[in-house]
């Protein structure tokens, strides 16, 4: 297990992205993307839960038994949703209502329990926390592509909405490329999910292949 | 006691102590976020309200004067209703349609004439960039309907035109408009079923 930030990091970022490397939490990743700014809040909000959910998994990895280890797992993930959802609903409450539905589909993301069972469950707090944080980050900036990319082609805008998301000083992130019903509208639809996801993992592998690296395809194989 | 037995009882023992814990975590941020999320839930009704019942007519907060009735379909209904200087002016109330993909919840709002004073579309699973041409935000599609009432048009001119009525659907959709008429003029029978009893005390 790679214990030093700056691998820990990389991994998560890039070379073991939890979307484009391990293919893993395909459900909120097709659900959420029909634009970039529906990905980065849920990008978001998925770090949040893995950074606190590795971080608690890592400090009372001693005292969860092996038998009983997935239950712990998902009891805390599903706390950590929990509380991500009422925070969310009490204090920021209009990208509640963007993103409140699919706050719940965390639980189901096996990216955050994969990383449970791969990294935090044998690593000391510090590193889980930054393994968290870091895995999440990288689910944000995949979710964040894929949704941009369908979001210009679909809808022929780009961050639309991003001043409900951070605030109103954001209003010049949100750009428009075509003009209204010019989009591909089978691009925000679920195909287009699966099209541009495909894409961009083929994308990866090419650029990673160009950079002399080894195609890692850890998948499920990481998890125990 | 067999050894085995023992550890059986620890692993239960452990989760049951992450169970607990957990729980009292969750228990003690209900306590901490329910009056806000309250006072969220209660902004987001009365703006609903605001946008189907104009504020020129009523002196009350609509969301506090309200009672439930059962819809044809047994359904229970909150109806709120505004007043000015104590007499009943409009009341709102949902309604649901079928649309495309699913079920569309409306508010609507009904002056003390029986006539529309607003319609919005609360929550729709209609396809994007077809259906959704039904929202406020998208297009102006549902404001067609203010003023209108059961006898203007006509009860029989109440449906899409592919039905052979008196309102356009859109490029690509007529599932969808075909269901929120249809959620109209249910909303607009209802009110006129239990008209007595929402504007009573006038």
């Amino acid at each position: 297990m790679p214990s030093n930030y700056k691998t820990i990091i990389k991994d998560g970022l890039w070379d073991n992205n939890g979307v484009f490397s391990m293919l893993l939490g395909m459900c909120p990743t097709m659900a959420m993307t029909t634009s970039a700014t529906n990905g980065f809040g849920m990008g978001l909000a998925t770090a949040a839960v893995m950074a606190a959910s590795s971080f608690l998994v890592a400090v009372f990895r001693k005292r969860i038994t092996q038998e009983v280890r997935i239950p712990v797992y998902i009891l805390i993930v599903a706390a950590m949703v929990t509380l991500v959802d009422l925070a969310m609903n009490a204090w920021m409450h209009e990208l509640y209502k963007v993103l409140g539905l699919f706050i719940p589909l965390i639980v189901s993301n096996c990216l955050p329990l994969a990383r449970l069972e791969a990294f935090a469950a044998r690593s000391e707090a510090l590193p889980s926390l930054a393994d968290g944080l870091f895995m999440g980050l990288g689910f944000t900036i995949a979710l964040t592509v894929i949704g941009g990319v369908r979001e210009i082609i679909g809808s022929g805008t780009l961050f639309a909405d991003a001043s409900l998301l951070l605030g109103p000083a954001f209003r010049s992130m949100e750009l428009r490329f075509l003009p209204a019903d010019m989009g591909v509208l089978m691009m925000v639809l679920p195909p287009g999910g699966f099209f541009v996801t495909g894409y961009l993992v083929v994308a990866k592998r090419l650029l990673d292949l160009k950079a002399g690296k080894e195609i890692q395809m850890t998948g499920a194989h990481s998890v125990g | 006691m067999k050894i085995g037995n023992l550890l059986h009882v620890r692993h239960g023992l452990v989760l049951g102590c992450f169970c607990l814990g957990f729980g009292l975590v969750l228990a003690f941020t209900d306590r901490l976020t329910s009056k806000d999320i309250a006072a969220r839930a209660l902004e987001d009704r009365q703006n609903s309200l605001s946008q189907v019942i104009p504020g020129s007519i009523h002196d009350n907060d609509p969301v506090e004067d309200k009672l439930v009735i059962k819809d044809a379909g047994n359904r229970d209904i909150t109806v709120y209703r505004s007043r000015l200087q104590g007499k009943v002016t409009g009341v709102a109330f949902e309604s649901f349609g079928t649309g495309y993909g699913g079920e569309i919840r409306l508010m609507l709002g009904v002056d003390d004439q029986g006539r529309l004073l607003g319609v919005r579309v609360l929550a729709h699973h209609e396809t994007p960039g077809l259906g959704d041409k039904i929202e406020s935000k998208k297009s102006d599609w549902i404001l067609r309907f203010t003023g209108l009432s059961l006898g203007n048009p006509p009860v029989e001119r109440w449906k899409v035109k592919k039905d052979g009525g008196q309102f356009d659907q859109f490029a690509g959709a007529t599932i969808t408009p075909r269901g929120v008429v249809r959620a109209i003029k249910s909303g607009l029978d209802f009110y006129a079923a239990n008209k007595a009893s929402l504007i009573a005390e006038n």
